[in-house]
């Protein structure tokens, strides 16, 4: 491993967590970033659970579009991958339910943690959205760049839930005009934390 | 050809591994084994892990208020887990408070039962009864309340004091859903009850109960609550209904008159508009035959109503008013919460305690 390989994998982990960041920039994973940001404790635990999966997903995913979906992969000639889109989403929806099962059944405590946000993140945009970009041709990434890439968005979607998390509880204590009480505030905050991300934009070379 | 070919094949690989995955994780993960319940200081009974508390006490024949249908929204379904009920969910955080969650009180529909459980019932929970009937007589109140007489067949008659309710089973697949309705006949007639049921758009409960016909078949039970009228005769009894909070004042009053209580009672009654009041003419005839009882209305909304010649404002305005301040009376409120929570306001300035306002929120 040469420097430049791992420079290479830094870039790509930066640019997921801060300038590429894929409920900021991409507005992807809103739903579950408005609804669970209220309290900082869920928003941890729910962005942690988001971390989880998307870097479990996406290498499974990796698997299957690579090895058996695109033009010429090893176990099918043929080109299926206008299948991505389904069989991406039945692979997430599996993959959580069953993960929700083992946790339910070893450990009370995890479940008692992160049981209620398996079921929230089934049809998180943001993880299918991971898995997505992740296969786009011009990415052309390996198998360990797609594991960090995704790792780094998974924690790039747990920073922004717990910023907002932390924003939200100061806000609690603010004088905000009424018609803007709730979701009207949050949606501006979100536009001015997407703005000041999108200043990190120079600071990685893609 | 062999494009469709091969992707059905991709689909149908993946989908069956995926389903196959699913159901042995379903067979082996979240199959519990059998598991004792025990409640109270009943002798323990064996029951198929895996399931909801609140299932599984109904099965037993253990009827526990739940207004939600197992989400997790009402709270009402409360008991105190001793052992085996594992960790307390964020989901029942909202509705426990620091001291409940101390003693191991719990929301029964979001207890799953994976080991052996020990839990303990109120005791008046376990003497309710789940009751077979049918519709006997509906009658339109206003325009969009209507007042059903059921009666009941099995069993065929419910013992219950004035101001209780009962839950009305929903017909639906999937979960459970019941919803509350007081009652509003008197306990002296004790083979039919009769329930008051404003429409709500959109809400499950009313919708039924406004589609259902005479002869059609009600599972419900009950009853239900904790208010307790004291029959004392020198107590001042101070009732406060706000919409369709009418029906247990209904019962109240009507067993006030069975009874040929001399008990001084005074009713509040708030609507938004003159045509939201239900019950007027006879509560005016009762005024008449009941010289201890009187009954005052207010109007809500200002400016409905032209013709209306009584109180207008929010009903607690009415109580601040006519109430007197003295000693040794009871009130009992019935109505939306806002209602509630200004009517005891009002009340505890004027010098009732705590325990002598009795209410029901809905």
């Amino acid at each position: 491993m040469d420097g430049s390989f791992l420079g290479g994998l830094a870039i790509v982990f930066l640019a997921a967590v801060i300038t590429n960041n894929i409920l900021l920039t991409r507005f992807l994973g809103m739903c579950s970033f408005i609804a669970i940001s209220r309290s900082m404790r869920n928003a941890w635990y729910m962005g942690l659970t988001v971390v989880f999966v998307t870097v479990c997903t996406a290498l499974i995913n990796y698997g299957i579009y690579f090895g058996v979906l695109v033009e010429g992969a090893p176990l099918l000639q043929t080109d299926l991958t206008y299948l991505t889109f389904i069989i991406f989403i039945a692979m997430i929806a599996a993959f959580v339910q069953l993960v929700e099962m083992i946790i339910e059944r070893f450990s009370s405590r995890l479940y008692s943690a992160l049981g209620i946000y398996l079921p929230l993140i089934t049809v998180n945009c943001a993880i299918l959205g991971v898995n997505l970009f992740m296969i786009e041709p011009d990415m052309d990434i390996s198998f360990l760049q797609s594991a960090i890439y995704a790792l780094g968005s998974g924690l790039g979607f747990l920073l922004a839930i717990c910023l907002m998390a932390g924003l939200r509880s100061k806000l609690e204590a603010a004088d905000v005009p009424a018609p803007l009480r709730g979701l009207g505030i949050t949606m501006i905050i979100t536009g001015l934390m997407a703005m000041a991300f999108m200043g990190f934009t120079g600071m990685v070379q893609q | 050809m062999s494009i469709y070919v091969e992707a059905v094949l991709v689909l149908g690989i993946l989908g069956g591994v995926l389903s196959a995955l699913l159901a042995l994780a379903g067979r082996r993960l979240a199959n519990y084994g059998p598991c004792a319940v025990t409640i109270n200081d009943r002798k323990p009974v064996v029951v198929e892990g895996g399931g909801k508390l609140l299932e599984t006490l109904y099965d037993q024949r253990i009827f526990i208020p739940s207004a939600c249908g197992g989400q997790g929204t009402c709270g009402y379904c409360k008991v105190e887990v001793v052992s085996g009920g594992r960790t307390v969910l964020p989901t029942e955080i909202p509705f426990l408070n620091e001291n409940e969650i101390q003693r191991g009180i719990r929301l029964a529909c979001q207890v799953k039962i994976k080991q052996d459980i020990q839990i303990k019932v109120e005791e008046s929970l376990l003497s309710i009864k789940e009751f077979r009937a049918h519709v006997s007589r509906t009658r339109q109140l206003t325009h969009d309340t209507r007042e059903l007489e059921i009666k009941l067949v099995e069993p065929a008659t419910m013992q219950f004091t004035p101001g209780q309710y009962v839950q009305v089973l929903v017909p639906g697949k999937g979960e459970r859903i019941f919803r509350a309705y007081s009652i509003s006949s008197p306990p002296a007639i004790d083979s039919t009850i009769e329930l008051v049921v404003r429409l709500i758009p959109g809400g499950v409960g009313s919708t039924y109960l406004h589609r259902v016909e005479v002869g059609d078949e009600i599972t419900l039970t009950g009853p239900y609550g904790d208010f307790e009228l004291d029959e004392d005769k020198k107590t001042e009894l101070i009732c406060v209904g706000g919409g369709c909070g009418i029906a247990p004042m209904h019962s109240i009053i009507r067993h006030l008159e069975k009874t040929q209580s001399r008990k001084p009672c005074t009713l509040f009654l708030g609507a938004a508009t003159a045509k939201d009041i239900m019950y007027q003419e006879e509560f005016e005839a009762l005024k008449k035959r009941m010289p201890h009882f009187d009954v005052h209305y207010a109007l809500s909304d200002l400016d409905a109503s032209p013709e209306w010649q009584g109180d207008r404002g929010h009903i607690h305005e009415l109580v601040q008013k006519l109430v007197q301040d003295k000693p040794g009376r009871q009130a009992f409120l019935c109505g939306p919460p806002v209602m509630i929570e200004a009517v005891s306001r009002v009340l505890h300035a004027k010098g009732f305690t705590k325990d002598r306002i009795f209410y029901d929120e809905f």
